[in-house]
């Protein structure tokens, strides 16, 4: 059996748990195993703020709504059987509790493989098992793929799991940059799967899930760690997370004052701004605009590069954006390679142009 | 109150990473090194932490001999101390790491009150050293922060979720995992640059415990989309057709 780990999103998986699913029914594909989730069902601070378990006001710890509505998102990615976790005391997230809640699942049903979210939660869960069982896991895995250590680039196919036990895996170094082929052993393996990366697609087989209630026997231990309260951002406008159009401002911006101009851009096409990390290390930005391996890694349809040079741990940052602008005065400059169109042009001359344009056009 | 911030050595790199031969590396003939940026914050809030409430800060690395660069680094940022937990070559995994670090923990003479580690280094990422290191010496632990006040005995510490931030309050002394934004760390000034070249750095060198079932095989370079850009003008005559380009093929208006 393959367990993936899945938080809710309001009453459905979150998209990245639906890559957890879709990374664990590759190994179980591969195994021939069933393939089996645990979610939890948390009312409480915070609890369906970034999908934590739904809101369930009648704190029913049968596997009640939760449950159900889960059960039906996750049959359409091939789960057979859903593992919902509830407790009297778990009324918000707790890691270490969380972490008790998939290890009661593992000591009931021996799962081969337990594939988190790369979502701060699932790592953070995932990377609590680990540390109990003083194992190891294999954060932002890509796929468990068939690599024969000692064959060239590309690899020989060879059936999971192979001699030693072992599974073979590609996962992300350097935010992507870089992909390490690794062995990870461990009885049962804990993999999380990269955010944004892994990709989710429904199963050819979809099932029709069981849901099982499930109450772990937790301690005063279990919540050293837990949301004390939520707090609501006073930010106005699109967050850069789930803006559409995201315009973006680099060490070429000059100054803070220049930022008015793409803030007007952004304004215009209803997005947010972002800067790189030049820009945010110079002050003329929050870090919380910061766009890259460091900071927020967005995948908006269109993203304005302004003054960016194209760095790499600045497009791991953005290259899951559907289309990349760029606007830089220097034909050279990487990002050029990058990006799907461009203006070979100080920003200062494009942009404002640009905004006469556009409210022209409106 | 008594801080210890653990930091990585890692190269600094912007351009294309260019691997060594063997693939089990990055070629750093032509490349610097840096504190891993996330670490970077961890050291800096150690340093604040320390001043604000009259106690030491002790930075620590576990890495080759040449990481001494990094604690300099630290040194001159304001860190009262610094030990090296020399590996030699290669690279060690996550519970190794965390075991060396743990037990270089319990034996200091210093009872350290918050233990900061970055959430992830900017290389290996493997997310799980600083929960190995609180399971190890049964602490609480709290990732992914970018927001942390200490008061006597407690930290209250924040995370960012989706339109707002969850709220910690820990007991310490804790481990806490931080991110990039927590502050801005400071650019050590040439007087305590050259003041931390003398200053005393402690080393030790741990057997790794062989605990990790994470092996690397081998580093590969993403295939190349090795595209260039279309073109749409050289000045500001070039909004006609950016214009154009918004509408009818990315249509955002
Ligand atoms: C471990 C690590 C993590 C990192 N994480 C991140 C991250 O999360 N995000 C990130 O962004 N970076 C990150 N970096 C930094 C990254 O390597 C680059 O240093 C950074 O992205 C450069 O920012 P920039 O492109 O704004 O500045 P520069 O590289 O200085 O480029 C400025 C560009 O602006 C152009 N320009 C100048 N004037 C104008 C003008 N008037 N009009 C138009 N164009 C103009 C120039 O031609 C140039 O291309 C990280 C680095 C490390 C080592």
């Amino acid at each position: 059996m393959v367990l993936a780990i899945v938080e809710a999103d309001g009453d459905a998986p979150a998209e990245s748990s639906l890559e957890a699913v879709t990374l664990a029914r590759e190994v179980a594909d591969r195994t021939g195993e069933p393939l089996e989730a645990v979610a939890f069902d948390v009312a409480g601070p915070g609890a369906g703020a970034s999908a934590g378990g739904g809101p369930d006001e009648s704190g029913d710890a049968a596997g009640g709504s939760i449950g159900d509505a889960l059960a039906d998102g996750l049959g359409e990615y091939g789960v057979d059987d859903v593992h919902v976790v509830s407790h009297e005391r778990l009324d918000a997230y707790a890691p270490e509790a969380y972490a008790a809640g998939v290890e009661a699942v593992i000591a009931d049903r021996d799962p081969d493989a337990v594939v988190a979210p790369g979502s701060d939660r699932g790592q953070e869960v995932l990377s609590q098992v680990a540390a109990g069982r003083g194992q190891s896991m294999a954060a932002n895995c890509l796929a468990v793929e068939s690599v024969d250590a000692d064959a060239d680039a590309g690899g020989d196919a060879v059936e999971l799991p192979d001699a030693d036990g072992s599974y073979e895996l590609t996962r992300q170094r350097w935010g992507g940059t870089l992909i390490e082929e690794a062995l990870l052993g461990g009885d049962p393996k804990l993999l999380t799967a990269a955010e944004h990366e892994v990709g989710f697609e429904p199963a050819a087989d979809p099932a029709d899930p069981a849901v099982h209630a499930l109450t772990p026997d937790l301690e005063d231990a279990h919540f050293r760690v837990q949301v004390d309260r939520y707090e609501e951002s006073d930010e106005e406008g699109v967050p850069l997370g789930e803006a559409r159009v995201v315009v973006s401002g680099g060490r070429g911006v000059g100054g803070p004052d220049g930022y008015d101009q793409l803030e007007e851009l952004a304004d215009l096409l209803g997005g947010a701004v972002g800067a790189s990390r030049a820009a945010v290390n110079e002050g003329w930005r929050p870090h919380d605009d910061q766009v890259g391996q460091t900071g927020a890694k967005i995948s908006p349809t269109l993203y304005i590069a302004c003054g960016i040079s194209g760095a790499v741990q600045h497009m791991v940052g953005c290259k899951g954006a559907d289309t990349i602008l760029a606007i830089n005065t220097d034909s050279e400059a990487a990002i050029i390679q990058k990006a799907d169109y461009a203006v070979i042009a100080d920003l200062h001359e494009v942009v404002p142009a640009l905004n006469e344009a556009i409210r022209d056009a409106k | 109150m008594n801080t210890l911030a653990c930091v990585k050595r890692v190269p600094d790199t912007g351009a294309k990473i260019v691997l060594t031969d063997d693939q089990r590396g990055i070629d750093t003939s032509t490349l610097g090194f840096t504190m891993s940026p996330h670490e970077e914050c961890a050291l800096e809030e150690a340093v604040r932490i320390a001043e604000n409430r009259d106690g030491t800060a002790t930075a620590l690395t576990l890495g080759p001999e040449e990481a001494d660069e990094q604690l300099r680094t630290a040194l001159a940022m304001g860190a009262d101390e610094a030990t090296l937990l020399e590996t030699g070559e290669g690279e060690w995994g996550p519970v190794d790491t965390a075991t060396a670090i743990a037990d270089y923990v319990a034996e200091a003479e210093t009872d350290f009150d918050v233990l900061l580690v970055g959430n992830e280094s900017a290389d290996a990422a493997n997310y799980q050293v600083g929960t190995h290191l609180a399971s190890q010496l049964d602490l609480p632990f709290v990732a992914g922060i970018k927001t942390l006040d200490v008061e006597d005995g407690t930290a209250v510490a924040k995370r960012e979720v989706g339109g707002g931030e969850e709220v910690y309050e820990v007991d310490l002394p804790a481990v806490i995992a931080v991110k990039e934004g927590l502050n801005e760390p400071r650019y050590p000034s040439m007087r305590s640059k050259m003041r931390a070249r003398k200053q005393e750095v402690a080393s030790a060198a741990p057997e790794p415990a062989g605990a990790d079932c994470l092996e690397m095989v081998r580093l590969q370079s993403p295939a190349d989309d090795g595209g260039t850009a279309e073109i749409l003008g050289d000045g500001p005559d070039a909004a006609a057709d950016v214009l154009e380009v918004l509408r009818d093929d990315v249509e955002v208006l």
